[in-house]
Parts: structure tokens; C-alpha cells; sequence
């Protein structure tokens, strides 16, 4: 919030030095501290109570913890005291203090010891034959993926931190800027996709939970994951598409086969968890028409209305724009503007986040034992979120491909040797970015105040009946019908496509009347 | 089920036909977006270039120094300005905070760019166009432009390099 008023420049309110601490805060709790101890939580919740098993280190655990906090304290306290005014990306030669890096370092090594952890947990849960002699939940085996992902990436993450943190240490000369993009994106970018696999699971498990959707086809699913094991992390090239190395042919290898693998995985998940939705609906009965599924779900539900925002801000904000601006010349209108945080608005916030808040409402009764506070506020808080959450992705994005930079104190540029002015309806979007920043800011607030008073303050669980959010019975079992089994899915999906090809063809259209360039 | 482990048989059972059309559906248009970013190569007008030379900060500064000399008509807010030949070389240097030169070009004329940075990360930022490229020291990033419209260019510089940052901003100017 700090950050958007100051870029607003009606208001502009941090001076420069706090603007860029305040955004390099910004971006590592929103992007790494928030999102991976949830999911690290995560882990340890899907390796232990859905497999019915035990821990099988706590203590080692603990220790864990105490890394991930102890590197989030240090990476705050360099940054809040000027010494690491290097933002989340930190490229070299851009030099912090060398407590910023062993901060993240140990942040990171705790990560990877939780990730230790979860394999543990499995092989012993599968040697205990914990939950059945057959393959892992669904559920599980996702976050498995997530797992797999998360050593990928934090592998680079070290390759990478390393060498940094030695070099800030003056033990060695310089790191090559170039590589050391390459390898931060490694980790930087596949941390997400670890999001994005930790998220899918919980649709799938949203999905079990609130209408008691199956996937259509574990298959299918399982292969999603697969692939994004596979496409993902040579993926990351896409953070280089207009830096001068690596070469033309090698970037449009990594954006089409690679990332296309992970897309195609993503597409295939898009119509697996909303279509799980619609047969356990059409089973109940719901088979008027297209919609009628989709109308009598349980909107009462705010886990069900999270999982369900995220998936259509996630595919039609976070998708399209992401699809798009991996592409090799098409990325050249956006790169590095604020069209790129106007993407992940909609991919970490409007996606991971949404559904991980969403999340938290199964988890307040379950682990705490606690009904859930102020239920009428957590109702609303994800249909407040999005709202938010997708004002001020448009707004950025429209910024963005307006030309307005990113990680930019005054786009007046006050004490240059020149002036310019960005087109005049560029002061529209910023009030549409403000708005929906400001909205979002207090769904978040709201939810942070229904999550505290319930754990510390909440009236106790006595049984089935104070359960606030329905645990969905399993629906009667299929009549074995051919032909379309989710036609309202199909249709969905459909309209998404038409959508994203639109908007394609308009990014290569825009980008066909620029200078020419090669 | 999520949290159950799957039913028997679920490896065999067959694809719904509107899931297995949506997979095709996504396959085709994946296809379809490789073949643009490969045929944009050759029938496209604007791509990322192909040529990048090794260089160092001293060594680019002494190529600039003496292109510009060249060339140099004269000098606009303590920047020279420099007005290259119609198809020849052009080198621009970005700095903690600074674009140089000011650059005058004809319109429909061929400039083989060469850009590098003197220290950090520089995002070349060319306004109203809204085409951006990422300038590393030590790499000579030769980008060949055609500018196709006349009239008052900014070059902003869009990847943060330090408090001021904001205030790095260029001018290139284009003429009939
Ligand atoms: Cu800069």
C-alpha cells in the first residue's frame, strides 16, 4: 500500500531511499516468507494428517522453523537499516550486505531441510502402508510435486546466493551478470511454479472438500504434474528473452517446448479441477442446461468462493498475461514495466494467495480447534480480495503497456536532464491501481483480524455441529453416461481461449507497428 | 478423491471426449504460438537481436568515445549530441544516472545500435514505443533500428540501479 501511494504521483508518499527498502521488503515477504512458510506448513499437513501417519523428525522440524526465521529476521533487518537496497531480485553487480544473503541462505537451507522432511514422512507413511497399498492421495502426490520443484529450485537458489555472498564478502572478484540472472532466475521463477503446484493441490483438494468433486480422470491429472516437473525449470528463461545473451534460437527453444510443456499442464489442471466440480454437481442432480452446476454451488462456502475466484483470476489475469509476455518479441513490450507486477497480481496474489487464505479457513477449526470468528467478514473477505486483486492487476497492466516502468520512484523524472510525460489516461489507471490495491489491502486486513481473533480469542469446536464450512458428503456414484461429461466446463474453457487468443493477436498487432528492430 | 488414494483400475479408465478435446484444443494453440515466435524471425519486423560482442567498461567508453567525436554537433544539458550518418554506427552509453549521447536520426534509416553499461543493470526503455531491452556491462548489445515514426523519443531507464534511478532519462530525436 506504502508503495502504490508513492508511485501515485498525486500523492507520492515515501521518499526515495524508504520507497525502494519499503518495495525490496515488499517483494521478498509477499513472494518468499508468506508463500513458503504457508506451503512449508503445507507440506508437513500433507505428508502426516492426510496419510493418517506421523512426523518423523519433529525436533528436526523446530530447527527448521528457527533457520527460516532467524534468515527472514536478518534479510529484514539489513534491509530496514539501508544496507540491502538491492530489491527482491538483487542483481549483481548490485551489492547488499552480506548478512542479506546469508539470510536468504539459511532461509532457504531450512526449506530444503522441511522438503527433507516430506520425503521422509512418505517413505515412511508408504512403509507403514498408512493409507492404503495403492499409489498417494492426489493431493499429496501434487505437493510431492511441489517438493520435487522446490529442490530444483532451491538448488539454484544456493548456486547462486553463494558465490554473491561471497563476493559481498570481497573472498571473490565478480559474478557475471548474465549468469547470475540466468541462475537467479532459476530459483526465482521456479519458486513460483513450486506456488503454483502447492495451490493446484489445494484445488484439487477444495474441489474433495466443499462439493465432493473428484477429478475426472487421476490420469490425466498425475500427467499434468508430471509435466510440470519436467517443463518448468528450464522455463525460466523467459526473465531473459531481451537481455543480449543467451541467443535467439536458445530463447525460443526454452519459451515454446519447455514453458509450452508447463502451460499445456496448467491448461489440462484448468479443466480437470472446475470439471471435478461439475460431475459431483451433475450427480447431485444439477443437470439443467450449462450453468446450473456452477449456480447451485455452495457460494456460502468461502473456501469453495477462494479456490473458485482463484481459478478464473489465475487462468484469465495470471494465464493469458503470462503466456504472452513469455513470448519471445512479444515481451519486449512489456518487459521490466509495471505490466509485469500487473501479472503476478494475478498469478501469487490472485492465485496462491487467494486460494491459500481461502485454505486457512479448513485449517482454524481443524488444527485450533476453533470456530472461525466474525464469519460474516471472512465471507466476504475473498469476494473483497479479488475485487481488489483484479482492479489493480488491470491497472498495472494497462500502465504497463502504457510504458510505465516498474520499480520506479517518480516517472516524472524530477532532476533529470529531460522531462517526459506518459499519455494523459495514464493518471485513470493509477486511480484504478490505487482503488484495487486499497480494496485488496483492507480484504487482506480483514482476514488477518478474522484469523487472529479465532485462533486467540475463538469459541472452541465442540463437534460436527459448530463446523461453520460443510464437509461435503460424496455424491451418488455415476450412471455411466458417454459423450460430454462437463459441457459447462468445456464452455468455459472455450471462452477462456477465445479471450486469450484475442489478446494475443492484439500484443502482435501493437507489436508490428513499432521501429523496426533486429 | 484428493485425499484418498485413487480408485481401482483409475490408470486404464478412458479420457472423457470434451477433456480430450480440450487437450487438443491447448496442443494446437501451444503449437501455434511457437511457429509465430519462429516465423516472426523471418517475416517479423521487430526481434530481439542475434549479435552480442564481449567488451569491458573501458574498453566500450574509448569504442563511444571516439564514435561520437565522429559525429558530435553539438551539446544539450552537458550531453553531447550526436547526429551519426544514415546506416552506421551507434553507440549508446547508460550510466548511474545517465543516457548518452542525444541522438538525431533520419527516419527509415538502418542504426546498428551498440549498448552497453559502464557499472549496473540499465533497462533500456525507448518512449513512446514502449520497446525495452536489458543492458549488461561488458556485453556489447548491438540492436539494429529502423525508427519508423519522427518526431521527440525519451529513453527511461527501467531496471532499478540505485536512488537515482528515476532520474536517468535520454532523448533521441527523429527527422524526415
Ligand atoms: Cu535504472
Amino acid at each position: 500500500m506504502l508503495v502504490l501511494l508513492t508511485r501515485w504521483q498525486v500523492i507520492h508518499l515515501l521518499p526515495v531511499d524508504w520507497f525502494y527498502r519499503i518495495l525490496t521488503l515488499h517483494g521478498l515477504v509477499a513472494l518468499v516468507v508468506w508463500i513458503v512458510f504457508w506451503e512449508m506448513a503445507g507440506l508437513l499437513f500433507g505428508s502426516t494428517i492426510v496419510l493418517n501417519a506421523r512426523m518423523v523428525a519433529p525436533s528436526v522440524a523446530w530447527a527448521s522453523f528457527v533457520m527460516m526465521v532467524v534468515g527472514t529476521a536478518l534479510v529484514a533487518y539489513t534491509v530496514l537499516t539501508g544496507t540491502a537496497d538491492v530489491l527482491f531480485t538483487s542483481y549483481a553487480p548490485l551489492k547488499a550486505d552480506p548478512l542479506y544473503y546469508l539470510g536468504i541462505i539459511l532461509f532457504a537451507v531450512g526449506a530444503l531441510i522441511v522438503i527433507g522432511l516430506f520425503f521422509a514422512n512418505i517413505i515412511v507413511a508408504k512403509k507403514e502402508k498408512t493409507y492404503g497399498d495403492g499409489p498417494l492421495p492426489l493431493f499429496t502426490f501434487g505437493l510431492l510435486t511441489a517438493s520435487i520443484l522446490g529442490v530444483g529450485t532451491l538448488l539454484p537458489g544456493a548456486v547462486i546466493y553463494v558465490p554473491t555472498f561471497l563476493w559481498s564478502l570481497g573472498l571473490i572478484d565478480s559474478v557475471d551478470s548474465i549468469i547470475y540472472r540466468l541462475i537467479f532466475w532459476g530459483f526465482g521463477h521456479s519458486a513460483q511454479q513450486v506456488n503454483v503446484a502447492a495451490m493446484i493441490s489445494i484445488w484439487y483438494l477444495g474441489a474433495f472438500l466443499t462439493v465432493g468433486g473428484t477429478s475426472i480422470n487421476e490420469k490425466v491429472s498425475r500427467i499434468a504434474f508430471l509435466f510440470y516437473m519436467i517443463g518448468i525449470n528450464l522455463a525460466s528463461a523467459h526473465h531473459l528473452l531481451v537481455d543480449p545473451v543467451p541467443s535467439p534460437s536458445w530463447k525460443v527453444l526454452n519459451t515454446s517446448y519447455f514453458m509450452y510443456l508447463a502451460v499445456l499442464a496448467s491448461m489440462i489442471h484448468a479443466f480437470a479441477v472446475p470439471s471435478a466440480v461439475e460431475t459431483a454437481q451433475r450427480r447431485r442432480g444439477y443437470t439443467k442446461g450449462l450453468f446450473d452446476w456452477l449456480k447451485n454451488c455452495p457460494w456460502g462456502n468461502p473456501a469453495f468462493v477462494a479456490v473458485f475466484l482463484s481459478i478464473v483470476i489465475f487462468g484469465f489475469i495470471g494465464g493469458v498475461t503470462g503466456v504472452i509476455n513469455g513470448a519471445e518479441q512479444a515481451n519486449m513490450i512489456i518487459h521490466n514495466t509495471i505490466a509485469v507486477p500487473g501479472h503476478f497480481k494475478g498469478t501469487v496474489v490472485g492465485g496462491t494467495t487467494l486460494t491459500f487464505m481461502g485454505a486457512t479457513y479448513y485449517l482454524i477449526p481443524l488444527i485450533f480447534r476453533k470456530k472461525i470468528s466474525l464469519y460474516g467478514v471472512a465471507k466476504a473477505v475473498p469476494w473483497m480480495f479479488a475485487l481488489g486483486v483484479v482492479t489493480l492487476s488491470a491497472g498495472l497492466s494497462t500502465l504497463g503497456y502504457l510504458g510505465v516502468p516498474r520499480r520506479h520512484w517518480d516517472v516524472t523524472f524530477g532532476g533529470g536532464p529531460f522531462t517526459y510525460s506518459f499519455p494523459a489516461i495514464t493518471d485513470m489507471f493509477w486511480v484504478v491501481a490505487v482503488v484495487g490495491g486499497a480494496i485488496a489491502f483492507l480484504a487482506v486486513l480483514a482476514w488477518v483480524i478474522v484469523v487472529v481473533v479465532s485462533v486467540f480469542f475463538g469459541t472452541p469446536v465442540r463437534g460436527k455441529e459448530d463446523m461453520q464450512l460443510t464437509l461435503s458428503d460424496i455424491p451418488p456414484a455415476d450412471d455411466n453416461h458417454s459423450g460430454f461429461v462437463a459441457p459447462g466446463t468445456f464452455a468455459l474453457t472455450i471462452i477462456f481461449m477465445i479471450a486469450f487468443l484475442i489478446f494475443t493477436t492484439l500484443n502482435w498487432g501493437w507489436l508490428s507497428v513499432m521501429w523496426e528492430v533486429k | 478423491m484428493a485425499i484418498l488414494a485413487p480408485e481401482k483400475g483409475w490408470f486404464h479408465k478412458k479420457v472423457a471426449k470434451d477433456e480430450k478435446m480440450w487437450i487438443m484444443c491447448a496442443t494446437v494453440v501451444a503449437l501455434a504460438l511457437f511457429a509465430i515466435m519462429v516465423l516472426w524471425h523471418l517475416v517479423g519486423k521487430q526481434n530481439p537481436s542475434y549479435t552480442v560482442y564481449n567488451t569491458s567498461p573501458d574498453e566500450f567508453y574509448k569504442m563511444a568515445q571516439a564514435n561520437w567525436k565522429k559525429y558530435q554537433i553539438g551539446e544539450e544539458a552537458g550531453i553531447p549530441v550526436v547526429k551519426p550518418a544514415p546506416d552506421s554506427d551507434v553507440y549508446v552509453i547508460g550510466t548511474t544516472w545517465r543516457w548518452e549521447p542525444v541522438l538525431i536520426l533520419k527516419k527509415g534509416a538502418k542504426y546498428r545500435f551498440h549498448v552497453s553499461s559502464l557499472d549496473l543493470l540499465h533497462g533500456f526503455s525507448l518512449q513512446p514505443m514502449n520497446m525495452n531491452f536489458l543492458i549488461h556491462p561488458g556485453y556489447d548489445y548491438v540492436l539494429t533500428f529502423k525508427p519508423t515514426y519522427t518526431g521527440d523519443f525519451r529513453l527511461i531507464c527501467n531496471e532499478y540501479c540505485g536512488p537515482g534511478h528515476h532520474s536517468m532519462i535520454g532523448k533521441i530525436v527523429v527527422e524526415d
